[in-house]
């Protein structure tokens, strides 16, 4: 199993779980990030971090830090 | 108002997403109709229109833009209490219009089964259709009104199609059945929030917020009828559930949008294979690793120069017409008290507000046309990583850069900040970036007493390395007091990064000019008559007690003498006459000048310069510079007015004038005789109005912005008190180097 932060740019797959119960997690669950949504890897800021994802028909933008609580399933 | 009318007047409340067209939807119905206020106790913006159709009133209610109704502070909370009416200063909103982005419905629909469930009469207004079609994304309105139980209404904000349908809608609904809205909860997580019921009086989206709000702030807040007993009911509950495989509280974002799925199945149609829009060619470029860090350098300059240079003839023209309203005084009114309040006080106090106006109104025009534009989110995405270094987010970038032209601004942009930690520590720092205000200081100084020196061949001169080291200073320490107040009074894990990228679109014109106007007029109607009362002050402790008895009284006598000689040039045409008269003038300019300096010796003002003395000595200034300090609270620049005046030069100074420097250069200390300004004096009062607050404006807005005098206070104590130390540093090692 790997997290959002470990994922490639143009990869696609899918949400496997969200780690914590805090509010970064809780606004990762809001924002759509549940398990089951698909995502793709649109790009990383220049600087590295943070990264941006295409979720549920749009895009957000969130941190390496924040991504690792993202378990995810990738395809290919 | 009368009771009838009051009881037909609809009271709507405005919710939806960001970046949904919320506020240009709120502007389209009600236009200037519309009052701006602060909900009690908390930063958030009061904002309620009125509008009417058809003879029926409406009030509406903007609440803040949010992804979801789940509070986790007090701003987040007003939305909630709104919504239920338990907001004492707004009726209980009569209808709920839920504004969403067709183009992003799934996620939107998410706020939308939270409103649902309060069991209120609710709206729907799909909005962006436009955006949606272009990006090859269809929604069948009847199909989804008929699946929520409410009316959807297809508006487009931006070009005002379809307000009166909504209108219609908001009007018919109130008379309908509130919508019955199947919980999207399990069985099991339903009869415990019936459980929590039984023992309370609360609302029912209440108790079901308790059972899920893991974040302990809805716990600590006082609901009535919850007690300890609820929490420990609450406790109880989760464990219960928790056993039950319902994780708490992830479960409330999987079955919400479970439920968005089985809403959109069929009815939200996204083309499998996704078009290449706009938005994705655009942002290839826009955050493209070096093209678009170039271009977000290039937009940063452009409008980091707008605000200096576009806002300067502005400036310049209110000077002048200040100068203009002096003189008609001066010739109109004999001198006097009410003359000089109306000149130092009024005209400059009036001209102290305004003079802010064309840089907030250019800086809000470009932060107005990027965030309709959607680029806003773009800066903070491409910027956060350099601001994460000190506990800031990528959105704190831009109020922060605004803040190097003018604070006042740039603290009114941190409002594009949601998280409240974040907004404050950006709004307290903000003052420490060199302001275009600190610019004539600077300039005065080091022309007078930098001396001219040239490096590299004559590429690096140490008159420009003195003036980036001022603003050196300021970013430094700008970024030590962020991190410093991240770990003390702002406490907190770092905020979330999450942060939605909107679609591109052009920005539509009416919406930029109109928040333009909108939060300039805001400052001016907010800030103004505050500033305009602190300019007063000022004067009147710089004018009173103003006792002729304490000037020497063979000024008075020359001044006399010279009036009278020019008195009898006045009907001369000869060719002497005029150079005589010039040179008369010259002389009663100086002894006027040094009447004005004893005034202001003797004043309120010049004695507790002469008071404070002691303080600042160490720091390498006389009480006059102490007293010039003082004076410049109103505003950093009036400190070289006050220098001229009372350095006895007269009130008409300016930071190109050579004679203030000249006259600088020659002041001594009045007991020992010695020169008061040498470099290191100069270097430590440069310090010091680096890192100062002397700016009533931005404590002001600083007090508008945060809704409190706590943080103006804060602001105004370290600001000063890290000037105090850094002009004592700069002075006592500035002192070791010329005595070596």
């Amino acid at each position: 199993m790997s997290t959002l932060a470990e994922v490639s740019v143009g990869q696609r797959g899918q949400v496997t779980g969200i780690l914590g119960t805090d509010e970064i997690s809780l606004r990762l669950l809001e924002m759509g990030l549940t398990p089951g949504a698909e995502f793709s890897l649109l790009g990383v800021a220049p600087l590295g971090d943070p990264i941006e994802i295409e979720i549920r028909g749009y895009r957000l933008s969130l941190r390496k830090s924040e991504a690792a609580r993202v378990s995810v399933a990738t395809q290919e | 108002m009368s009771a009838l009318q009051d009881a037909s007047r609809i009271t709507v409340a405005l919710i939806g997403n960001p970046n949904t067209g919320k506020s240009t939807l709120f502007s389209a119905l009600c236009g200037v109709r519309q009052r701006i206020g602060n909900f009690p106790g908390v930063t958030v913006e009061k904002k309620v229109g009125q509008t009417s159709f058809h003879g029926q009133s409406f009030s509406i209610v903007d609440l803040p833009g949010s992804y979801s109704l789940a509070p986790r502070s007090p701003d987040e909370m007003v939305a909630v209490d709104v919504l239920l009416g338990r907001q004492g200063d707004v009726d209980t909103p009569d209808v709920i219009l839920c504004i969403v982005d067709a183009s992003n419905l799934e996620r939107n629909l998410y706020l939308v089964s939270q409103v649902l469930e309060l069991g209120r009469p609710t709206v729907l207004a799909l909005n962006m259709v436009d955006v949606a079609d272009e990006k090859g994304v269809s929604v069948d309105a009847v199909a989804l009104a008929e699946r929520l139980g409410i009316a959807v209404v297809r508006v487009q904000a931006n070009k005002r199609l379809g307000l009166n349908e909504l209108k219609q809608a908001l009007g018919a609904a109130v008379d309908a059945q509130p919508p019955r809205h199947p919980s999207p909860f399990p069985a099991a997580f339903q009869q415990e929030v019936e459980l929590l019921l039984r023992t309370d009086t609360l609302p029912h989206y209440l108790a079901e917020r308790l059972l899920l709000d893991t974040s302990g702030y809805l716990a600590s807040t006082k609901i009535p009828g919850v007690g300890e007993d609820t929490h420990a009911a609450v406790n109880e509950a989760r464990q219960r559930l928790n056993k039950a495989d319902i994780p708490i509280p992830a479960i409330e974002a999987m079955c919400r949008y479970r439920w968005v799925g089985n809403v959109t199945k069929g009815i939200c149609e996204r083309t499998q294979t996704r078009k290449r829009g706009l938005t994705d060619r655009i942002d290839q470029v826009l955050t493209h690793r070096w093209l678009g860090t170039l271009l977000f350098a290039l937009v940063m300059v452009l409008m980091f120069q707008s605000v200096f240079y576009v806002a300067d003839p502005a400036s310049a023209l209110i000077d002048r017409i200040n100068g203009f309203a002096s003189d008609l005084v001066v010739r109109t009114m004999a001198p006097g008290a009410w003359r000089s309040l109306l000149i130092s006080g009024v005209i400059e106090g009036v001209g102290g507000v305004l003079v802010f106006l064309p840089q907030i109104f250019v800086l809000f025009l470009f932060i107005a046309i990027l965030e309709d534009c959607g680029y806003m989110a773009r800066a903070a995405y491409l910027m956060d990583r350099l601001m994460s270094r000190v506990g800031l987010s990528g959105k704190s970038f831009i109020p922060l850069l605004s803040s190097f032209a003018c604070a006042i601004p740039g603290i009114m942009a941190a409002r594009v900040i949601e998280n409240p930690k974040d907004r404050l520590v950006t709004i307290l720092i903000a003052p420490l970036m060199s302001c275009s205000a600190r610019l004539p200081v600077y300039t005065l100084l080091i022309s007078a007493f930098i001396p001219d020196q040239r490096y590299l061949g004559n590429v690096i001169g140490l008159k420009g390395v003195t003036m980036f080291c001022m603003y050196a200073i300021g970013i430094v320490a700008a970024m030590l007091v962020a991190l410093v107040l991240r770990r003390t009074l702002v406490k907190g894990a770092a905020p979330p990064f999450v942060m939605e990228l909107p679609s591109y679109k052009l920005p539509g014109l009416d919406i930029v000019l109109y928040r333009m106007l909108d939060r300039g007029w805001s400052f001016v109607r907010r800030a103004g008559t505050l500033i305009f009362a602190i300019t007063i002050v000022v004067w009147a402790a710089g004018y009173y007690p103003h006792n002729p008895a304490n000037i020497d009284a063979e000024l008075f006598e020359t001044q006399a003498q010279l009036q009278t000689s020019l008195g009898l040039l006045d009907g001369e045409m000869s060719i002497e006459a005029a150079p005589r008269r010039e040179r008369l003038q010259v002389e009663l300019a100086e002894v006027e000048g040094r009447i004005a300096g004893q005034y202001l010796r003797y004043s309120v003002l010049g004695r507790l310069g002469q008071f404070v003395e002691p303080v600042v000595k160490p720091l390498g200034w006389d009480w006059r510079i102490g007293c010039a300090a003082i004076a410049s609270l109103p505003a950093r620049e009036v400190v070289i007015a006050t220098l001229g005046v009372i350095y006895n030069l007269g009130e008409e100074e300016s930071e190109s004038s050579e004679t203030l420097a000249q006259t600088l250069r020659k002041a001594k200390w009045e007991e020992s005789g010695r020169l008061v300004f040498n470099t290191p004096v100069a270097l430590s009062i440069m310090v010091f109005f680096a890192l100062c607050a002397q700016c009533a404006p931005t404590l002001v807005v600083i007090r508008r912005e945060t809704n409190s005098w706590r943080w103006p206070t804060f602001t105004f104590v370290y600001m000063t008190v890290l000037a105090y130390l850094g002009a004592l540093t700069m002075y006592q090692i500035g002192m070791l180097f010329v005595a070596a």
